[in-house]
């Protein structure tokens, strides 16, 4: 060990050359073990979070093919073959979940993911430096609020008894709407909730890539007569094509995937019939009521979903040219 | 760009004014609930429109933080947001630092292992099996161990040390440093910026601790603040299942329930908002975090 040492700092190489004493690979492989055994000290309680809440719940999702029962445990439950699936698949439950993830998540790919986008081109606009950045300090801020806040702050401005919305209705004289336990507002609500979270956020990754633009093409543009919305049209926009694409797959990847916190937080009885999404069914009948395997292949239903969606989405990526995600 | 038509001005002076409004849109439900908290209770009463109080009061909070429940999910809270951060950052930190270094062997093999999870997670309810089994439930620890950290942060920092020189670390080790000498007394002092950029991140996360409290925690004592919070904005009439049931104030309060939530909402701002000048530094990073994990 130490005349290996001696060795790699007097050459300042990395690699020592391979000693004699080891010939075999499996003996080479030791002695780099050997050598480094404290890095692995540092990994280890990394890899043993991953091992055990990344990849111990992965062979849970056997219960998913079980009747379970917390006396048998994960491997002694009697089998019940795919009995769990279908009768999610033919349970009214699963046309209504999928009905109101799809909505939720349409809505939000049509209006939460381009609001970003107009707004970085809008602050990408602005003259003076100063005002561009208090209004950037501002939008940035709801993102670091946990949902549970701006649950408050939505009740604040619109419960119908408390709500200033309907305070200030009642001061014009006018009939109060109730918009928190109204269906019809329900998907509403939460895709501006949702863009007044994080639309700021969002702008951040477009900036970046209006900053690389090169401020000659403008100054070319403005020379051969360009307006400022054919400058936006034709030197802004494709220097965000990129990014935006990669987002949009990034996006339509986790279909699926809609807000627990938020929609868990925002629902309540007169709306669970268009609130109630995958995430929130599987906590509700699965953590609440205790149905552990039914629920789990509802969980894994959607993460199969999941990867089929992100590897098509990469696959569709690497088609079009664009860095690919692995 | 010199043009200096009228139509310039004119776009100029409407996206300016839409930019504000977006601006004030942001700031005014957080402005609202700040001084709604401060109105004293006769005037919440009496005036349907309050945009500035006239009477400025700190009742509320007094009453918040005379209540034993409250103070309790506030430590509880403080607690996630130090000892989580800190030990997160170590975990994150020995992984991710580990895995940079190329003369490692199987640092291919522990890479894929923490990039595979990026790809598949397998919902709720294993990981709950898992907690359960472990013993953790009802234990302050659910809150911390299982979100420990992500392949993100572990794929983040390792980009981070992969920018350290191997020279500094050979130094160090002439000087008969191992590697955890190494880290401890090199690499962390070295990394100090971005470590404290990642901690910030991790304790903002840690105090919005909420769906983790709301599956492993039943225990009231033990809820940190956002869970008593989501209990108290909850109207106590329409409160379903009982999650929050034993929680009431003193019963001849003079300050109304919803000063008292207000409050209750601001002093769960307050730390995101006094940390919040030192996270706007590290944007660049949290974008990246941001912009995949959505």
């Amino acid at each position: 060990m130490k005349a290996q040492e001696t060795v790699r700092s007097a050459k300042g190489n990395r690699r020592p050359p391979i000693p004699l004493k080891s010939k075999t690979k499996w003996g080479r492989i030791w002695s780099d073990v050997a050598r480094d055994k404290y890095l692995y000290v540092l990994a280890l309680p990394g890899l043993i979070f991953f091992i055990i809440f990344k990849y111990i719940p992965i062979t849970n999702l056997v219960i998913a093919f079980q009747e379970y029962s917390p006396y048998f445990g994960v491997f002694g439950s009697p089998w019940v073959g795919f009995e769990h699936f279908t009768r999610f698949f033919s349970n009214h439950d699963f046309w209504m979940l999928l009905r109101n993830t799809l909505a939720i998540s349409f809505l939000s790919l049509i209006f939460f993911f381009p609001a970003p986008i107009i707004l970085s081109l809008m602050l990408n606009e602005v003259r003076s430096s100063i005002y561009k950045r208090t209004i950037q300090s501002l939008v940035y801020i709801p993102h670091f609020l946990s949902w549970v806040l701006i649950y408050g702050l939505t009740y604040l401005m619109f419960s119908q008894s408390e709500g200033l919305f309907n305070k200030w209705l009642i001061s014009m004289d006018w009939q109060t709407v109730d918009i928190l336990s109204n269906p019809n507002y329900f998907w509403g609500m939460l895709t501006a909730q949702s863009i007044w979270k994080e639309i700021g956020w969002g702008t951040i990754i477009f900036l970046a890539a209006i900053a690389g633009v090169d401020p000659q093409l403008y100054e070319a543009s403005v020379m051969d007569g360009a307006g400022r919305m054919r400058r936006m049209w034709h030197i802004t926009l494709p220097a965000m094509r990129n990014v935006i694409l990669i987002l949009l797959i990034l996006r339509l990847g986790t279909i699926l995937d809609t807000g627990f916190e938020q929609i868990y937080l925002m629902m309540n009885a007169p709306v669970t019939n268009v609130a109630e999404v995958f995430d929130t069914y599987v906590y509700r009948v699965g953590i609440r009521q205790g149905e552990f395997s039914y629920s789990t292949a509802i969980g894994l239903f959607k993460s199969i979903v999941g990867v089929i969606m992100v590897v098509t989405a990469n696959r569709l990526a690497r088609r079009y040219g664009q860095e690919s995600l692995y | 760009m010199h043009e200096k038509g009228w139509k310039t001005r004119l776009f100029g002076l409407v996206n300016n004014s839409l930019l504000l409004i977006i601006g004030l849109a942001t700031i005014f439900p957080i402005y609202y609930t700040v001084i709604l908290s401060f109105t004293d209770p006769v005037e919440y009463y009496q005036r349907s429109l309050i945009l500035w109080p006239r009477v400025w009061t700190l009742d509320a909070y007094k009453h918040l933080l005379s209540n034993g429940l409250f103070v309790t999910s506030i430590s509880v809270s403080v607690f996630l947001a130090t000892v989580g951060t800190l030990l997160s950052l170590l975990v994150t930190g020995g992984l991710a630092y580990a895995v940079s270094r190329k003369r490692l062997r199987f640092r291919k093999a522990m890479m894929v292992m923490v990039l595979i999870t990026f790809l598949f997670t397998p919902g709720l309810v294993p990981l709950y099996l898992v907690v359960r089994n472990v013993g953790l439930i009802d234990s302050i620890w659910s809150l911390i161990l299982p979100s420990l950290t992500s392949a993100w942060y572990v794929l983040l920092m390792k980009g981070f040390f992969d920018s350290i020189p191997e020279s500094l670390e050979e130094a160090a080790m002439i000087d008969g440093s191992n590697d955890i000498g190494v880290f401890w007394r090199i690499i962390l002092p070295l990394s100090l910026p971005a470590l404290v950029a990642f901690g910030l991140f991790f304790a903002v996360g840690y105090w919005n601790t909420y769906f983790n409290a709301l599956m492993f925690i039943n225990d009231q004592k033990m809820w940190p603040l956002q869970v008593l919070l989501q209990n108290m904005l909850v109207d106590p009439t329409t409160m379903g299942s009982g999650s929050g049931g034993g929680f009431a104030f003193q019963v001849n309060r003079p300050v109304p329930t919803e000063t008292l939530k207000m409050a209750a909402v601001v002093i769960a701002t307050v730390p995101i908002m006094l940390v919040y000048p030192f996270l706007q530094k590290h944007f660049a990073k949290g974008a990246m975090v941001g912009s995949v994990k959505e």
